[in-house]
């Protein structure tokens, strides 16, 4: 173990860094990385490299290559450059790499070097062409900075949402900056440039030029700048050799430092982490590697090969033809444990535990040592959060064994931390595994911005869905977000395969997927139908057991028709109105009326719509369907609501009746022309007498008459509308009533026998409180009534006599129950007696 | 008098949850809209809306004024306007463009309710706002009337769906029993009976499998539900109703469990706007009672207050101040809802007890129980010529068909006739309408089908018609009441008078004439826990295909659960069905409760079918 910090130096007082490989690079490069435009991604992505970028040649082998490889170096892409020439790469958060023309055009493409989409950086670039491109990451997305051959700069924050911005015009600038950055301040992108001595700062508005503090005197030019991963720090390389380190707004200095190296270096970037107060700076030249910070010795490496530096969030990334390397500063916990001669607690129980596995007694002695201290929980923590930092799983393992031999010794120690630490450390030994190549550290996962969700979407990306899946089960993550998400994607994957046959296909989705929760069917079917499969994508809806979600895609692929069967399925109407607008607007007239009628369901929706909205469209639909009882009473319904005239509604009514004759509906048709006449007649007695007639009923235009004292129009009016006797009756002897006009009722009621009777006459007139009239009547009316009408009138003794007299039980009752108090007392008796007679017998 | 429950009878869930839930959503939808604004309502929703949030709630959420929607612009200055609609919206239209002529723009926001339409957006369009318009929804589906009765508020279902064939609504009530069943946990037994029943019970459980979860692991409060198409029974919708309760809807019209009652009962100037419930204890002991009864309660009840006032003499003055600070405001309560209960009697008397309304029950009784069926039809024919009433007079016209399973051609065209030289051709329509609905129909000559008819059996037997409904398929149907009838055991056989003070079943709520047909099958369904042994009934029902049974073995209901049962009407139930099941779970120790797409009765009915405006 004495050797384990051997790769540690230290930088000034506190900080040690070191270097560590993470792979042997697998790929088989033939060129020097020099002569290819380079570009990795940042949390352990992909590289890219487009070989023989600059050569004009147009022979075919001669043609630049895109190269695309994992971290690792395995190859996941190679295509022939068959575009512009290429200015720059880089990568965008969402692992798509960005290739910037010369001309100003953005062409994007995946990790599999499936081309996805481009755009162009505007037509002021388009003219000046693009003289250097930065690819750069803020918080909200990715954005592209260019510098013209104009001297002018143009950039987009976010080339996902496409804004471009040109920026101002530095005064003065003939020739191109010696260097230049993007900075992010403020949630606003800038950029910062060199010309000479001068720095400036370029925001959307203005130019200014800035000076940083504290900078030795006798800059000339400024040959490099590095601004640091998290937007918070800048430093800058002059050409006599010396190093500004501050705060990226320019306020304030850290450090400085002089290397005596005049030569331009070929990279520089931060190298510092999160949290730490260590703040560096890697500068790289052709076979040199130097770390220098805020002290007076640097540290240098050596360079066997040309060597590429990626920035990190919490180091260096270095890769060269044959290796891959991680630089960083020594996290503090394992510094305490791994610090030669160090007590920290971690360090002691690391030892306590290797003893003890010697069975060796000094375990215990180490172990008091830190429970005397009481700093056991400590140690635990430490060794916890220092197997984090390890890149070898031995050197995890025996971290891990330390902390859980530790734990053993606590009362209450919660398992927590342990238990995702562990978890995590298997995810990410899965993860850098050389096949995978995802060179994560533990502080990227866990700390930053990567989540399982993003690591479970690069992997997807690198259609790693076994692994995603293993992890997924692994880590007990919901179904939903977890395997069946991946699934889905992996399905997507599979639409694509365009060389198994749709059956084929849709079978092996189905097998995998099963009614997984959270898939969504259509989903994949809107994929496949996105790679022109339409016949697999209707084969895989049938899958989707929500009919809801079918019908969008179908009605997108044309088959509106079966659109329209699911969306009856689904029983939701409103999706049935969607299809049928779709269909309105898609098929002719006829074509759409003939499908309405397969479906009832739907034919009932769209008449309810039409009723509504279209009634001409209505009539058509009932005339299509030869639906003329139907019909008839739509020209009904017109002939009230819509005409004015009368000579319209007649002629509706007509139209209305004609159709009730075609729909054998002879009723129908006779009253609607019984209604065209007395329509007519109601006019000419209007124009006649005076008054309000149209719109009355027969009965009611009788009885206006009669009231009107036209008895003899009335009769007339009955015998041509054949109204019957009895409402006739009814209907004068009501009305005479109203009138009070009691001498034509008597003379009315003596015309003929009376079809309804005379008690009717007797209510009435009660009615009008006309007692008088109504005796008159009473004793007309017939003997099973009689004893109703006396007992109208108020004749309660007669109507005890005519009950008696009828023997009927439930007369007498009847009559029993109108006596009332002493007046029909001796009635009551009357009555009381009979009964008791009847009874006898 | 009121039968009082018996002890072990369960508990009922607290639906007041679903009105906070309600108007929760109504502020949230408010306050999107923020500063002063104006509230158009439809007046549909007037009520309904009254009983979710008054006007003060209202005032602080900033609505500055209400307006009810008509077809005029109304002036209003606010900046900001909301319109709250049913699925009518033609109005807001006019209202968005009169405001567009007059070059003033507003924020309008159109809130939808229950349920957004698909079309409500289309037609916005079409008429060129809907970039004016922001749209939302207001998912108030359920407006808890009483403790133990749910309307959805939708008078308009029954026409739409029995008359029209239009499903919308079938969504809404498979969403209002989603938000049930996520409430007070899913349902163990569920049964129901016709088309709609069905198709809403799929609907809802399409619903709950998407919706996975959450509401698994709940504990069911509600044992059973029940699903019953109003076609299943529309006699019993048809008859008059004589329990209080039904009574006062007949006669005054209940509105959303409130009822304005006018100067003749109030006996002062002024009319009262009341709120029906359990709460008004009067009304809650006399509400299920037969009418008969109720006078001579209310008498009791009132020489008791007396009693209970006269205490107040020989009291001395702590006892004196007790009884003012803790009694006198109850009794002062119950005296003012007294009097109006007493007002109300009187002048249903006043109208119900004359010869005619004897008449009347008499022909319905005589139709129900189908004898003298020339005399009734008589009657009807005299009704109808004395233009009594065209509401009355069509709803007889529909008893008499659907108990005679169909009028008999002579007496379908003299009776149209009449009615239509009564009222005006234009009932034309109307009939048409009863006839669609299979409320009005004539007798077919033996078995051969009409040409509509024979294209309905064609679609049916289409494979894709299995799901679906067609207007016409009710042309197809008879109703079988009388054999119905005799296999429940629907007219009671009665020995004697029948005692409506003590009933001794269902049928008390129609004077001991008969049991009401929705409540007996619920009954009998629940004493089997299934349709077995129900095939003829079912049969006879022309629902061989709509009825269904599903239970789910579900340990974990409680017995008490197990004896609460939610019946769901679909298309509208009447007070008199709520009775005879109240007065069955009393006899039977179970708790109903009723969730029904409207309160309904034999008048709204007919005006639903009806084409002419009165």
């Amino acid at each position: 173990m004495d050797c384990y910090t051997a790769n540690w130096n230290p930088l000034g007082d506190s900080a040690f860094y070191r270097k560590y490989e993470l792979y042997s690079m697998d790929w088989d490069l033939k060129e020097e990385l020099r002569d290819c435009l380079v570009a990795a991604a940042p949390y352990g992505g992909p590289i890219a490299l487009l070989r023989n970028p600059w050569r004009k040649e147009k022979t075919a082998s001669m043609r630049p290559v895109l190269d695309i490889y994992s971290a690792s170096g395995m190859p996941l892409a190679s295509l022939l450059w068959k575009s512009g020439p290429v200015v720059s790469l880089g990568w965008s958060a969402e692992e798509e790499l960005l290739c910037v023309q010369e001309d100003g055009a953005v062409l994007v493409y995946g990790l599999h070097g499936d081309f996805r989409r481009h755009f162009s950086m505007g037509n002021e670039v388009l003219q000046n062409r693009v003289l250097d491109a930065r690819i750069f990451h803020t918080e909200f997305g990715s954005g592209v900075a260019i510098l013209t051959g104009a001297h002018r700069f143009t950039l987009s924050a976010n080339v996902g949402d496409l804004k471009l911005r040109r920026m101002p015009e530095v005064p003065g600038l003939q020739s191109a900056p010696s260097c230049w950055t993007t900075l992010c301040q403020d949630r606003v992108a800038q950029i910062l440039l060199a010309v000479g001595p001068d720095l400036y700062l370029l925001d959307h508005a203005a130019c200014s030029a800035v000076t940083p503090p504290g900078l030795a005197p006798g800059v000339s030019s400024f040959l490099q700048m590095a601004v640091s991963f998290t937007y918070r720090h800048l430093a800058l390389f002059t050409d006599t050799g010396y190093i500004w380190m501050g705060t990226a707004s320019l306020k304030e200095k850290l450090c400085e430092f002089n290397c005596n190296i005049r030569a331009p270096p070929k990279q520089m970037v931060w190298c510092s982490r999160p949290r730490s107060k260590e703040r560096a700076v890697v500068v790289a030249w052709e076979r040199r590697l130097m770390v220098v910070g805020d002290a007076p010795e640097s540290i240098q490496f050596v360079l066997d090969e040309d060597s590429y530096l990626v920035p990190e969030l919490d180091g260096v990334r270095i890769f060269s033809r044959s290796t891959h390397e991680f630089l960083h500063e020594v996290p503090v916990a394992s510094e305490e444990i791994f610090k030669i001669a160090s007590m920290a607690p971690g360090a002691l129980l690391l030892e306590a535990q290797k003893e003890y596995e010697k069975e060796s007694q000094k375990a215990d002695e180490y172990l008091r040592e830190i429970q005397e201290l009481g700093q056991l929980t400590q140690a635990v923590q430490q060794c916890i959060e220092a197997a984090g930092h390890e890149h070898q799983p031995d050197m995890q393992k025996s971290l891990l064994r330390a902390a859980s031999f530790g734990k053993c010794f606590l009362d209450r120690f919660p398992p927590d931390s342990f238990v995702h630490m562990c978890q995590d450390l298997r995810v990410l030994n899965a993860v850098r595994d050389y096949h995978i190549g995802i060179p994560l550290t533990y502080r990227k996962y866990r700390y930053k911005q990567l989540t399982i969700q993003v690591l479970l979407d690069r992997l997807v990306l690198r259609r790693l869905y076994p692994l995603a899946i293993q992890i997924c089960e692994y880590l007990r993550l919901p179904e939903v977000q977890g395997v069946s998400r991946i699934l889905a994607h992996w399905a997507c994957y599979k639409v694509q395969q365009k060389d198994v046959s749709d059956e084929d296909v849709a079978r092996a989705i189905n097998q995998k997927l099963g009614d997984t929760p959270g898939v969504s069917y259509s989903d994949i079917a809107a994929r496949a139908y996105g790679c022109g499969r339409t016949e697999l994508a209707i084969k895989l809806l049938e899958y989707e057991p929500r009919s809801g979600e079918q019908v969008p895609l179908l009605l997108k692929m044309k088959r509106s028709k079966l659109a329209l069967s699911k969306a009856i399925e689904s029983g939701d109407t409103d999706l049935v109105f969607t299809v049928l607008l779709h269909l309105k607007n898609e098929l002719n007239r006829g074509d759409f009326f003939m499908t309405l009628r397969n479906q009832p369901m739907a034919l009932s929706l769209y008449r309810q719509f039409c009723k509504h909205q279209e009634l001409e469209t209505l009539k058509d639909l009932y005339n299509q369907d030869d639906n003329h009882q139907e019909l008839g009473s739509f020209h009904i319904r017109a002939s009230y609501a819509a005409e004015e005239r009368i000579e319209g509604r007649v002629a509706a009514l007509q139209t209305a009746a004609d159709a009730f004759y075609k729909a054998k509906n002879e009723f129908a048709a006779k009253a609607t022309e019984d209604q065209m006449r007395l329509l007519r007649l109601q006019r000419r007695l209007e124009d006649e007498l005076g008054g309000q007639f149209l719109d009355l009923s027969l009965h009611d235009t009788a009885t206006t008459l009669i009231l009107g004292g036209h008895n003899k129009r009335a009769e007339q009016l009955a015998r041509d509308f054949r109204i019957p006797d009895k409402r006739l009756w009814w209907l004068k002897l009501t009305a005479l009533a109203d009138l009070e006009d009691w001498e034509e009722l008597e003379k009315f009621s003596k015309s003929k026998k009376s079809p309804i009777g005379y008690l009717p006459f007797v209510e009435i007139c009660m009615k009008q409180h006309n007692k008088y009239e109504a005796k008159k009547y009473a004793s007309r009316v017939g003997p099973e009534q009689k004893v109703k009408a006396l007992l109208l009138v108020g004749d309660v003794a007669q109507a005890a006599d005519v009950a008696i007299e009828h023997r009927n039980e439930a007369e007498l009752s009847l009559v029993l129950s109108h006596c009332t108090g002493a007046t029909d007392g001796a009635t009551a008796d009357k009555i009381q007696r009979a009964r008791a007679q009847a009874q006898k017998k | 008098m009121a039968f009082p429950h018996r002890p072990d009878a369960p508990e009922l869930p607290d639906f007041s949850m679903l009105k906070r839930l309600a108007r929760d959503q109504l502020i949230y939808l408010l306050e999107q809209l923020p500063g002063k604004k104006d509230l158009f309502i439809e007046a549909d929703l007037m009520s309904p809306l009254d009983r979710i949030a008054n006007v003060s709630i209202l005032k602080q959420h900033e609505v500055d004024k209400l307006y009810k929607v008509e077809n005029k612009p109304a002036l209003s200055s606010n900046e900001h306007k909301l319109l709250a609609c049913r699925a009518a919206f033609l109005f807001s239209v006019d209202l968005v463009n009169a405001d567009k002529l007059a070059g003033r723009t507003r924020k309008y926001k159109v809130i939808f309710s229950p349920q957004k339409f698909y079309a409500c957006e289309m037609v916005l369009e079409e008429e060129g706002i809907y970039g004016d318009v922001s749209c939302d929804e207001w998912a108030f589906s359920l407006l808890p009337l009483d403790v133990d009765l749910l309307s959805m508020e939708l008078p308009e279902f029954f026409r739409d769906y029995f008359l029209e064939g239009d499903q919308r609504w079938i969504n809404t009530v498979a969403q209002a029993l989603h938000l049930l069943s996520t409430l007070y946990g899913s349902f163990p037994n569920c049964y129901g009976i016709g088309r709609c029943a069905k198709m809403s019970y799929e609907l809802w459980r399409k619903l709950e499998e998407e919706e996975d979860g959450e509401t698994k692991g709940r504990r069911p409060e509600i044992g059973h539900i029940f699903l019953l198409d109003r076609d299943v029974d529309f006699v019993t919708a048809l008859c008059s109703q004589v329990v209080y309760e039904g009574l006062v809807d007949d006669t005054f019209r209940i509105k959303c469990g409130s009822v304005d009652f006018g100067p003749e009962v109030t006996s002062s100037d002024k009319s009262l706007k009341v709120l029906l419930n359990a709460e008004d204890k009067v009304f809650n002991e006399i509400r299920n009672e037969h009418f008969s009864n109720v006078f001579g309660f209310l008498s009791q009840k009132a020489r008791n207050l007396q009693a209970q006032y006269d205490r107040r003499r020989g009291m001395d003055i702590k006892q004196m101040k007790n009884f003012v600070s803790q009694e006198l405001k109850g009794l002062k309560q119950e005296h003012r809802l007294l009097s109006l209960h007493i007002g109300a009697c009187e002048s249903i008397m006043k109208k119900k007890t004359k010869q005619d309304f004897q008449e009347l029950i008499k022909t319905e009784h005589a139709l129900l129980e189908g004898f003298n069926i020339r005399e009734s039809t008589s009657y009807i024919e005299e009704h109808i010529d004395r233009q009594v009433s065209p509401i009355e007079s069509l709803r007889l016209m529909c008893l008499l068909s659907i108990t005679e399973n169909g009028l008999i051609p002579k007496d379908y065209r003299s009776l149209k006739t009449q009615y239509l030289q009564s009222y005006g051709p234009d009932h034309l329509l109307t009939f048409s309408n009863l006839r669609r609905a299979g409320l009005l129909t004539e007798q077919a000559p033996g078995d051969t089908l009409t040409a509509v008819e024979s294209k309905v059996s064609k679609l049916v037997t289409d494979k894709a018609a299995g799901k679906i409904t067609d207007a016409f398929s009710s042309l197809a149907k008879r109703s079988n009441f009388r054999a119905i009838s005799k296999k429940l055991n629907l007219i009671p056989r009665v020995d004697g008078e029948y005692d409506l003070k003590v009933p001794r079943d269902m049928a008390y709520v129609f004077s001991g004439a008969y049991v009401p047909l929705s409540c007996r099958i619920v009954e009998q369904v629940l004493e089997r826990r299934s349709w077995q042994g129900l095939d003829e009934v079912v049969r006879l029902l022309n629902c061989s295909e709509f009825a269904f049974t599903d239970m789910t073995k579900d340990d974990k209901a409680s017995s008490e659960s197990l004896r609460l049962i939610l019946v769901v009407f679909l298309g509208g139930c009447t007070f008199s069905e709520v009775s005879a099941l109240r007065f069955l779970g009393r006899e039977k120790g179970y708790r109903f409760i009723f969730l029904t797409t409207a309160v309904t009765n034999s008048a709204r009915l007919m005006e639903a079918m009806s084409e002419v405006k009165a």
